[in-house]
């Protein structure tokens, strides 16, 4: 008995000290963007709404939401369907030579999406033209997430009978129908979890736009961020964390959706 | 509705292993057919060729005197339920019912009106807003048939229609299976490995093991006369007994014991030969009290089988099994006779029917 | 067998449709498989592996951003690979990449994620929803909001670390900028790790816990000797993962800039530093030469691990 009741203390300390962890660093996100000249400091705020309105009357503040909106859509939904189309094709065909070369893909991204690749990705973009062209970085974003979108599609695939198309295949559906009747709607779940994912990545990423997007008026949130600066070279508070505020919400209300709605998890998981 | 014709069928998978070697088989129009085998046999192989969904190495596909060997399985006009039934989960009853007619591209309101039609007649009319997953695995299946039925192809394939049912409603299942083939006369070729589904519901059937057939016959037949060992042994609910044995003049000498030769063997066997001795547990009268030609040794299981038993003898160290009736069922240890119907008792030599 | 029954027609037809389709479960066949895969190839070969490519040869020129050598590289061999190799800071920041995976991915995320992903294994209701949405909230928000609020976490004058410690005037950045940026890691990552491990122990059929429960296991033994066992595989994907990301995880930057002095200048930071703010673009991609050997060799320790479960 004494063991059961020490399990349930360690087990209350242990979720509340993990609470505290990923709870406090948040707070000064929730109180400073509602306080008048905010400091580094977490205070209760006196509810004042001058930061927003200062944030509205930024010349690039907003138009930079939706340039990200543009960028981190666009690339999703590039992301989830050329990633869904080559993620079947790979699950049920068996193509020579198809787990090294995904493996190396994956390998490649996670390396040439950091800074390694900065010089030639810029080099490249300048030769074909898609400097401060957001089309260009979608398609060179997408580039770089499409290894490991393959990867996780195609895992959640393979754990989805292969009955369901062949029942439909025996009724006489051609390909292309069974992907969009019987696929599409099985792996629904699976595609919203990678076009999520694909979403928050670019809606976050501060890199590439900030090489590719030289255009202040076409740069995308995540650099906006950086040029909040007071005229004496200090970071401007109120107005950061206003904007950091305003540009959280979107990816949030988005997990919050998915969520509510498909259960945002790996189904059957990452396996080998 | 058509018949279906295998010619030299082959399948041989990437690395060589023969799942079908060079299979002939004929289903005439309307036929009930069963294909029957342990796991491994290549029955759902075979069933899935002719489907279409695995392509034959050799030989030919007739279905209603087309060669189909080469079609997509969409254009071989047949139907397929398949174990796990395949209902598509993100559909209601109707539109699963309705699928395959949405691919022929018939208008919506026509193809709703058949899937009621269909549904209505496997008493499903009150389930029709439901999906799959709400679903009992009785009524599961009652769609999977539907959807089936509402192709109007010329054959049906079902793969183990009813393993996913419990044992119940196993039974009312394969009732209603039956039934409701004898109706649509539709061409049904359907794999089990369970042999007495497949003595209940076909019209006749094919036992198969390792890639061939071993025997095409009616149920009767079949479990009658198994034409070798393998299906003596395979066919029955109680296995059927096989005893090494010889040749002795005009008897036969099994497990120590004097016995007749079987009347389907007389006047074909040479004295001395080897062969092997079966008698079904079934075809065994068995009694306290010994007589001329029984198998007579000592009681040693009894298992109660319900209307009867199962009483296992130690005939000189050989184990032989008999049907006992109720009420007069030995005692282990107790000395026992059982006496072969000459009739349909069988010898087999080198493992086929003789 | 004989064939002397089957019709000549049908011999004939036969013959000629032989192999008319592939038996992949939707009839794609090759071809068809060949177009699904080919526009995500076409995209990953224009934007990943031609400038993989192009870093392994500019890593061979004396490539800068400004000067002469920006108008005429000149092709200089393996110098610029010597040049790293006999470079102090290259090692340290090797040294600090290394302690940086260890720190914040292999133990921070991977033992903090299977820790929330097993307490809450059999729960459900709000606490979950809580715990797991929290964790989440720091996996997706922008890593240029998470930035600030760990320097405002982390400020030495108002922050709210030193605040709840009560020992303000702190500077953590300064003084222990590689325990910074291992926890804020830690905290930022920790998200995919519990989704996966969540994933993998729904997969653990309960029978086997309960028979290890009724042979008298304790929760050490079950996850020994029945867990661990059953996820070996979603452990090694994941560390493979969570290992290269961290180690090619350029956020760092945005807290301590690799300062002070380079003492929290990890390899993905150098790169930058070098080759941007440097301007020395050649030497630059030689050390992105060396990042992908590095991941090279990490990715197939790993995979050796996976393949020898069978």
């Amino acid at each position: 008995m004494t063991r059961f009741v020490l399990g349930r203390i360690g087990f209350c300390t242990l979720i509340a000290v993990l609470l505290a962890f990923f709870t406090i660093p948040l707070l000064w996100l929730v109180t400073a963007p509602f306080t008048s000249d905010p400091s580094y400091e977490v205070k209760v705020p006196d509810f004042t709404w001058d930061n927003f309105q200062a944030v509205v009357e930024h010349p690039y503040a907003l138009p930079s939401l939706y340039n990200s909106l543009v960028l981190s859509v666009g690339t999703a939904v590039l992301v989830v369907l050329l990633a869904a189309l080559a993620a079947y094709a790979l699950s049920r065909v068996r193509l020579p030579g198809r787990d090294a070369l995904l493996y190396a893909l994956l390998l490649l991204s996670s390396i040439i999406t950091g800074t390694a690749a900065m010089v030639p990705l810029f080099q490249l973009a300048v030769e074909l033209n898609l400097i401060d062209s957001h089309l260009g970085l979608i398609l060179i974003l997408t580039g770089g997430l499409l290894p490991a979108a393959i990867f996780m599609l195609k895992d959640f695939m393979d754990s989805t009978p292969k009955s369901y198309e062949e029942s439909a295949r025996v009724f006489g559906a051609s390909p292309l129908q069974i992907v969009r009747h019987v696929v599409v709607p099985l792996v629904r779940p699976g595609l919203a979890t990678i076009g999520v994912w694909a979403l928050a990545n670019v809606w976050g990423n501060f890199l590439m736009p900030y090489l590719l997007l030289s255009d202040v008026e076409k740069q995308p949130a995540a650099v906006i961020t950086y040029t909040l600066y007071t005229e004496g070279g200090q970071a401007n508070l109120s107005m950061l964390s206003t904007f950091g505020l305003l540009y959280s919400i979107p990816v949030v209300l988005m997990y919050l959706f998915v969520s509510k709605k498909y259960g945002f998890r790996f189904h059957g998981g990452i396996k080998r | 509705m058509a018949a279906i014709e295998l010619r030299g069928l082959t399948k041989v998978y990437p690395g060589g292993v023969k799942a079908l070697d060079s299979l002939d088989l004929d289903i005439p129009d309307g036929e009930f057919f069963a294909l029957l085998g342990p796991s491994g046999c290549g029955k759902t192989t075979l069933l899935r060729t002719i489907a279409g969904l695995e392509t034959a190495t050799g030989g030919a596909v007739v279905i209603g005197e087309r060669d189909v060997t080469g079609v997509q399985p969409g254009g071989r006009d047949v139907a397929m339920v398949f174990q796990d039934y395949a209902l598509f989960p993100h559909m209601d009853v109707t539109d699963n019912i309705a699928y395959p007619l949405r691919i022929k591209k018939v208008a919506k309101g026509a193809r709703r009106e058949k899937a009621e039609e269909v549904g209505a007649r496997l008493g499903l009319d009150h389930l029709m807003d439901r999906r799959p997953g709400q679903l009992s695995g009785g009524q599961q299946q009652r769609v999977a048939l539907a959807r089936v039925m509402a192709t109007q192809a010329q054959a049906f394939l079902f793969d183990e229609p009813l393993s996913n049912l419990d044992a119940r409603l196993r039974l009312e299942a394969r009732t209603f299976l039956k039934k409701l083939q004898r109706e649509l006369g539709v061409t049904t070729v359907f794999v089990t490995h369970d042999q007495a589904e497949a003595l209940a519901m076909a019209d006749r059937m094919a036992v198969m093991e390792a890639g061939h057939i071993r025997q095409i016959g009616t149920p009767v037949e079949v479990f009658q006369r198994p034409a070798n060992t393998f299906v003596a042994g395979f066919i029955g609910s109680t296995p059927m007994n096989l005893l090494d044995g010889a040749v002795r003049g005009d008897t036969l000498e099994v497990a120590g014991c004097k016995v007749a030769v079987p009347i389907a063997a007389e006047g074909r066997l040479t004295d001395g030969e080897k062969i092997v001795y079966g008698v079904r547990p079934e075809y065994m009268a068995y009694s306290a009290g010994p007589a001329e030609g029984v198998l007579s040794g000592k009681v040693a299981i009894v298992e109660n089988l319900g209307a009867s038993h199962l009483v296992t003898l130690d005939v000189n160290d050989v184990l032989v099994q008999a049907v006992v009736p109720e009420g007069s069922e030995p005692a282990v240890g107790d000395d026992g006779h059982a006496l072969p119907r000459r009739d349909r008792a069988l010898v087999y030599r080198d493992g086929e029917l003789v | 067998m004989a064939q002397a029954t089957s019709p000549p027609e049908v011999v004939k037809e036969d013959a000629r449709t032989r192999r008319g389709y592939s038996s992949d479960a939707a009839g794609l066949g090759s071809l068809r498989a060949g177009a699904f895969v080919a526009p995500a190839l076409l995209l990953i070969a224009a934007f990943l592996v031609f400038p993989a490519l192009w870093v392994l040869y500019l890593g061979l020129t004396n490539y800068r951003l400004t000067g002469a050598a920006a108008a005429e590289p000149e092709f200089v061999g393996l110098a610029n690979l010597l040049d790293a190799v006999f470079n102090p800071t290259f090692w340290n920041s090797t040294w600090l990449t290394v302690q940086f995976v260890l720190g914040s991915a292999v133990i921070g995320q991977v033992v903090l994620g299977f820790t929330i992903a097993w307490l809450l294994r059999d729960r459900a209701g709000p606490l979950k929803r809580l715990v797991e949405g929290l964790v989440i909230l720091a996996w997706i928000l922008p890593s240029a909001v998470v930035s600030f609020l760990w320097v405002a976490l982390l400020d030495r004058d108002g922050g709210t670390l030193n605040a709840l410690l009560g020992i303000p005037g702190f500077p953590w950045l300064l003084d222990h900028p590689m325990l910074s940026i291992i926890v804020f890691n830690t905290w930022r990552g920790t998200a995919f790790s519990m989704m996966l491990y969540g994933a993998a122990l729904g997969n653990v059929p309960p029978s086997h816990l309960e028979s290890a429960r009724l042979a008298g296991a304790s929760g050490w033994q079950q996850l020994r000797d029945v867990v661990f066992p059953h996820i070996r595989g979603h452990i090694l994907t994941n560390l493979l993962l969570i290992s290269l990301w961290t180690f090619n995880d350029f956020s760092p930057f945005l807290l301590t800039a690799g300062g002070p002095d380079g003492r929290s200048e990890v390899l993905a930071v150098h790169v930058y530093k070098v080759a941007l703010q440097s301007g020395e673009l050649g030497y630059g991609a030689a050390v992105s030469t060396i990042i992908l050997l590095i991941n090279l060799v990490v990715a197939v320790f790993y995979l050796r691990l996976l393949r020898s479960k069978k």
